[in-house]
């Protein structure tokens, strides 16, 4: 049994109803990316992984207990989240805030262990900001904040850590920074790791696992190898497609279809539906 | 940059100490207690410090006696008490809403319960006590209301703040509609009891606010590392492992109850729970809600603005309100000025 699972759960803002009877396995020691079009739910259903929503119906299981009955920070030692948007207080040092990670570990009475120290230290060199330790946290780029947050939930220490979109708003080269740097935590320390990622090519050269989501629903779930399909990508985003062999890993690339192919695409099922008949002479010729 | 002490003992306590934090606040602890003795010293007979110092100790003469543990010690009491919870309340609501304008004068906390005075003053003509009793049920009831009505998902600050602005608007309307229907007698009551003074204030002002503060600020300490993570967004809190919904309700509750009270014992002394944080944050220079410092802060504060009060224009001339929303409203320009040049707002 896996540590991380949802089950049939229906999950709602209010009133708008974003999924209904999804059920998710997180399979341990993975690096489980979801993606899907916007509006699909990936981020609600992170958020109810992580606890931060509860499903009107349904269970989020976390090591075979139910997440909500659970106490809040043993959770926060199990499962660590990089939320979409965080916000670092004002004048705060990057050492400072990657320290703020520790919270779930410490105590009233037990506020800063030498074990907190090296904690801090090791997150920091792992993520490469340790000599931005004296630094503001604003004074920083944005990959560098990044980098930042990702050391401070490492500093929680936690086998399972969720990422909601934590390559946007960052340039490509320091996408492929912070993916790289889930790739090694996840291959290095066997820890599970959940990410949901816009761009799908990104998605296919580094998930172990891919969740592919529309509307709430979980349309393909495997390794990228076996179910990224051009059929998939149009099923899922609607999309015309190729699907290539990336030449430098080998992982599923995904290759729009050029513009004038997808309108001719757009005008033949237009033309279909008014008339099957029309649209296969159409074809035809 | 980098000046925290760690301290820890054997059994895994370890306590973490930010040194300059630490000096800050207790020079504002040495600052309020010396506003304090030369406060004290100060009025129609005056009396020396070393004096001040001895009686309180209990060696000082009758005379002496009478005039600093029945007239003036309770004064300053109040004022210690008033600042200190107008401090903290500020440095909660600040932190909570994350804007240094969610404070509860802006929010109309103030205002709401001046209404509750008002309404005892005008209506009823009350006594000293019902008037403290409705100002507090009138920033109770204001509390809840903007709590009711920013509340959905959880406080976001601009919200808060406007809709404080709101209710602040509509209060203050109905003020002025009380003190229109008033005689001129209550009105002059009134007016003075807005402006916030201290004048008067006797031990009966001192223990429901000391036996207040000694239940609600180390149910407030106790919860200022939640709060801590709450600066850094409700996301980021709850993945610690912090029950954001659990400390907010408790901490906001908490700055409206101190609020509310501090000003039922000295009326709506202006601008403290807004500067008093800020201040104190400029000079620790470290991130976190600093509610220590802000608590001393604001007492400080209080204290000497009602010093330069009495100094300046005799014990009854001038309200402490006055001197503290004159500073508080340069304080304010300048905090909107710079951070207007940082591009915040």
């Amino acid at each position: 049994m896996n540590r991380l699972s949802a089950e049939n759960v229906t999950l709602a803002y209010d009133q708008r109803v974003i999924a209904e009877q999804l059920s998710v396995e997180i399979p341990d020691n993975s690096f489980t990316v979801i993606v899907g079009p916007n509006a699909c739910g990936k981020s609600t259903l992170l958020r109810a992984l992580s606890r931060m929503l509860k499903p009107n119906e349904g269970r989020v299981l976390l090591d075979g207990q139910i997440i909500q009955s659970m106490s809040a920070k043993k959770v926060a030692r199990t499962l660590g989240l990089l939320p979409q948007s965080s916000i670092a207080p004002d004048g705060i040092t990057v050492g400072d805030l990657v320290g703020r990670g520790r919270y779930p570990h410490q105590g009233l009475l037990r506020q800063w262990s030498a074990e907190d120290e090296r904690v801090v230290q090791e997150s920091m060199a792992r993520t490469g900001v340790a000599e931005l330790a004296e630094r503001h946290v604003d004074e920083l780029s944005g990959g560098q904040r990044q980098r930042v947050w990702i050391a401070m939930a490492l500093a929680q220490q936690t086998p399972l850590l969720l990422l909601d979109e934590p390559t946007t708003y960052l340039d490509i080269q320091h996408q492929i920074d912070v993916l790289d740097l889930c790739a090694d935590l996840h291959e290095e320390h066997g820890r599970t790791l959940v990410a949901v990622l816009h761009d799908l090519n990104h998605a296919a050269r580094y998930a172990t696992h891919l969740i592919a989501l529309r509307e709430g629903r979980i349309i393909a779930r495997g390794a990228p190898k076996d179910i990224v399909t051009a059929g998939l990508v149009e099923e899922v985003f609607g999309l015309r497609c190729q699907v290539i062999d990336d030449p430098e890993t080998g992982t599923p690339l995904v290759i729009p279809a050029a513009r004038r192919a997808r309108t001719k695409d757009k005008a033949e099922r237009t033309a279909k539906a008014e008339s099957t008949g029309k649209a296969v002479a159409a074809r035809a010729s | 940059m980098k000046s925290n002490r760690v301290v820890r003992a054997p059994g895994g306590l370890s306590v973490r100490l930010d040194v300059r934090a630490v000096t800050v606040t207790l020079l504002l602890l040495a600052v309020a207690l010396t506003a304090s003795v030369v406060l004290i010293g100060t009025g129609d007979f005056p009396i020396p410090a070393a004096d001040v110092i001895r009686t309180l100790v209990g060696e000082g003469d009758a005379g002496q006696e009478f005039i600093v543990n029945e007239l003036r010690l309770p004064r300053v009491l109040v004022g210690l008490l008033v600042g200190a919870s107008l401090g903290l309340g500020g440095a909660l609501f600040q932190t909570i809403s994350r804007n240094p304008l969610g404070s509860p004068d802006i929010l109309g906390l103030g205002q709401g319960a001046t209404a509750g005075a008002l309404i005892v003053i005008v209506l009823f003509s009350g006594s000293a006590n019902q008037v403290a009793l409705g100002a507090l049920a009138g920033g109770l009831v204001t509390g809840f209301a903007i709590y009711a009505l920013a509340w959905k998902r959880g406080v976001h600050g601009y919200r808060l703040v406007l809709v404080g602005i709101g209710i602040s608007a509509i209060v203050t309307a109905v003020n002025g509609y009380l003190l229109t229907r008033s005689d001129i007698v209550d009105a002059a009551r009134a007016v003075v009891w807005m402006t916030g003074s201290l004048d008067g204030r006797d031990w009966d002002q001192v223990w429901p606010l000391l036996a207040l503060c000694a239940v609600l600020v180390p149910l407030v300490l106790t919860h200022s590392r939640g709060l801590r993570m709450m600066e850094m967004g409700d996301d980021v809190s709850y993945a610690l492992g912090v029950r954001v919904e659990r400390v907010r309700l408790l901490l906001m509750l908490s700055a409206v109850l101190l609020t509310a009270s501090a000003t039922a014992a000295a009326g709506p002394v202006g601008f403290v729970a807004l500067t008093a944080p800020q201040l104190a944050r400029r000079l620790t220079r470290s991130p976190g809600p600093n509610l220590v410092a802000s608590m001393l802060m604001g007492a400080a504060l209080l204290v000497s603005a009602d010093w330069i009060s009495q100094r300046a224009f005799g014990a009854e001339q001038l309200p402490v309100g006055v001197v503290t929303g004159v500073l508080g409203g340069v304080y304010l320009l300048w905090l909107l000025v710079t951070e207007r040049r940082a591009g915040r707002i």
